[in-house]
């Protein structure tokens, strides 16, 4: 049976439509990515799948449990990390586990043993007694994670985990989920806007912009379908309005995007590419101000599905990303 | 059950650990029932009255005596002579003093000859209570001067009204007290119940149990059982406090006690549901602290907690028929002042208690599982 099975879903907030019909689906034990930028409609559609939100059209099914009609049996199975930090700052880590325990109605001995080998599992045993408000914002995600987990569920969803957090703290997040994840039977979904964490986490990506799903496979394989292997990455001065088709008529070049004096090059053969272009730039009085080469990364992968850069579009939330300026209906 | 139990819990967890909420909702209910009933209690004392003689005369002589013995006994005002009448009604509008007493050049002559003798009083009346005070006083003084020596027959045939007071004195602190009571409830449920609980919802925190199996019934039932609990402490403590600081008899008549924390607690459930009805579709933190003030107002003064309902204009005493501070007031009133049982009180609780489903069942009805 498929975890996560997501036909034609559809959210409308009045006359915006914030996801336009996604159709995916994850299967058992995968971990999933939904990679996109804030506004990209991750999270309406996160809070789809998790019941919090009812959608407009379509249909999903959640370990065989829809969405819309069988709520309950849903939460049931699956954990939930929501975008902010919603652990309780007045109780201690222990209890954070222990409430959400009694809310998931896990039974007293049960409760016990869970709660502690997800300390362990998160590194929180020591601090167990400690009240939240004096951990930081690693260790409160990791609170998160395990509070999450505390009833056993099937199917993990987190909303941006990482969001926030310095990058040793990212990287340790990462290297705890991906334990956890071989000690149990559980199925995934995590949305981010960082390539790397989606790069190394994740079985397969799902590329989500404007509502829509733009791509979706593993990271090797969108790596691969990236035009060229390598990309060259170069700032310029003194170009003219023909200089982007002058790049495109460079040995072995295959794509060009850019704007202003900044252009990324995809080549097949990087060292031929970048040599054809130096001479080109001496020839037309051109001169290269910086020039990187690289191997195609998902940010690659990302400009050329949706035709910007994932960079260009974080700082601007967008209504559905924040729970309270859904418009309720 | 297990997981409404489960909201509880955490809600109790919480209010323990957040010392500043029980002392904010204990410190307002108990410093403005030391101030307004200190400051309203008193009898008005030491006026300043300026007294024009311009007669001199031995009646004249007679008003300044009995005016100067007033001054002396109850104090309520104190004499300043003034020659000139202008003079007096300038310090009059600038605030010297309260009120001028001018005896006319006539007055003997008007006395003597049974002419309609008058004195002014000249008071500032921009304070409505001073210038009552003043007039009363002076009234009575003027008025003894002429009373002829009364020889009463053994037996009177005049209809005379005796005065029989039921209770002993209730000082204004001690009738301000009911309505400290249901304010702390009312700051308990405000901070607890309204502002934490949009700053919660505003944090994300509802999300979290939003996603667990748990039941519409059972997260109302767990919000509005926990913020009762809360009020019902906070109630319980100025019921105490404020009994010993206010000097009511008997305080702790365990008795009393008991039909006191019964009106309590449904004033808590009453008031929490009603804050609950109010917040149920308010996600914006800083609405509640927008409210709070006004709400405040609105219930707490057409309450006849401070001043009686007798005396409202009919909008306001339509406000206060709807009030639930109305009844809780009026039943602390009863069990605080005048020692009463259920029967009093009876009606009371009925109307909380019907108040309480209510706006409890449209909160329930109005309430979102989701987002």
């Amino acid at each position: 049976m498929l975890a996560i099975d997501v036909r034609n879903i559809v959210k409308k907030f009045g006359d915006f439509t914030a996801v336009k019909g996604i159709s995916f689906e994850v299967g058992s034990g995968e971990i999933f990515g939904l990679l996109g930028p804030n506004g990209a409609g991750k999270s309406t559609l996160i809070r789809m799948l998790t019941t919090l939100l009812p959608p407009s059209e379509g249909t999903a099914l959640i370990n065989g449990f829809d969405v819309a009609k069988q709520a309950d049996e849903v939460r049931k199975v699956i954990g939930v990390i929501p975008q902010a930090m919603t652990s309780d700052l007045e109780l201690s880590v222990e209890e954070n586990l222990l409430i959400f325990a009694k809310l998931y109605g896990v039974a007293r001995e049960r409760r016990k043993r869970l709660i502690d080998e997800l300390l362990e599992a998160v590194e929180l045993t020591q601090w167990r007694d400690k009240q939240v408000r004096n951990l930081s914002g690693g260790m409160r995600r990791r609170v998160e994670i395990a509070r999450g987990l505390v009833h056993e569920p099937k199917i993990f969803f987190l909303d941006e985990p990482t969001t926030g957090l310095d990058p040793v703290s990212r990287v340790h997040v990462w290297e705890m989920l991906q334990r956890i994840k071989a000690q149990r039977d559980l199925t995934v979904l995590i949305t981010t806007h960082y390539m790397d964490e989606a790069d190394k986490l994740c079985d397969r990506i799902a590329i989500v912009d404007h509502g829509q799903l733009m791509a979706l496979d593993s990271p090797m394989k969108l790596k691969a379908s990236v035009p060229g292997r390598n990309v060259l990455e170069a700032s310029f001065s003194g170009i003219t309005g023909d200089w982007p088709d002058v790049l495109k008529q460079l040995p072995e070049v295959e794509d060009v995007t850019g704007h202003d004096n900044v252009f990324r090059v995809a080549t097949s053969n990087g060292p031929v590419t970048t040599m054809a272009m130096l001479q080109t730039a001496a020839r037309m009085s051109v001169s290269v101000d910086s020039l990187a080469v690289q191997s195609t990364t998902l940010d690659d992968v990302f400009v050329h599905y949706t035709g910007r850069a994932l960079r260009d579009t974080l700082q601007a939330p967008a209504a559905q990303d924040n729970p309270f300026m859904i418009r309720r209906q | 059950m297990h997981r409404t139990l489960a909201i509880i819990e955490r809600e109790m967890r919480r209010f323990r650990r957040s010392p500043m909420l029980i002392v904010m909702s204990m410190m307002m209910p108990i410093v403005q029932l030391v101030v307004l009933g200190y400051a309203f209690g008193g009898n008005v004392k030491h006026l300043k009255v300026a007294v024009v003689d311009q007669d001199h005369g031995v009646p004249a002589v007679r008003i300044r005596e009995l005016a100067g013995a007033v001054a002396s006994g109850n104090h309520t005002f104190d004499i300043v002579d003034y020659a000139d009448p202008g003079d007096a009604l300038r310090d009059l509008r600038n605030g010297v003093v309260n009120g001028v007493l001018t005896i006319p050049p006539d007055y003997s002559r008007r006395v003597i000859g049974r002419e309609e003798p008058k004195v002014a009083l000249i008071s500032d009346n921009t304070d409505s209570f001073v210038s009552a005070t003043l007039s009363a006083t002076m009234g009575q003084v003027v008025g003894s001067l002429h009373e002829p020596v009364k020889t009463s027959a053994r037996m009177s045939s005049e209809p005379r009204l005796d005065v029989v007071e039921v209770y002993p004195y209730v000082p204004y602190i001690q009738y301000l007290l009911p309505g400290s009571i249901t304010m702390s409830i009312f700051m308990m449920v405000m901070i607890g119940g309204g502002i934490i609980f949009i700053d919660d919802k505003a944090r994300g925190l509802h999300e979290g149990y939003l996603v667990t199996p748990i039941t519409k019934f059972e997260l109302i039932a767990g919000f509005n059982i926990s913020g009762t609990i809360r009020a019902v402490i906070a109630g319980a403590f100025l019921m105490v406090i404020g009994s010993i600081i206010a000097g009511v008899p008997n305080p702790l008549d365990p008795m009393r006690l008991l039909r006191l924390l019964s009106v309590i607690t449904i004033t808590s459930f009453a008031l929490i549901s009603m804050m609950f009805l109010i917040m149920v579709r308010i996600t914006d933190p800083l609405l509640p602290r927008a409210v709070f003030g006004v709400l405040n107002t609105v219930l707490y003064f057409p309450s006849g907690a401070v001043y009686p309902q007798q005396g409202f204009p009919a909008w306001m005493q339509a406000i206060a028929a709807v009030d639930p501070f109305t009844y809780a007031v009026h039943a602390f009133k009863s069990l605080l002042l005048k020692n009463t049982g259920f029967d009093a009180i009876a009606f009371d609780l009925g109307f909380l208690a019907i108040f309480s489903v209510v706006s409890l069942g449209a909160a329930t009805m109005l309430f979102r599982r989701t987002l």
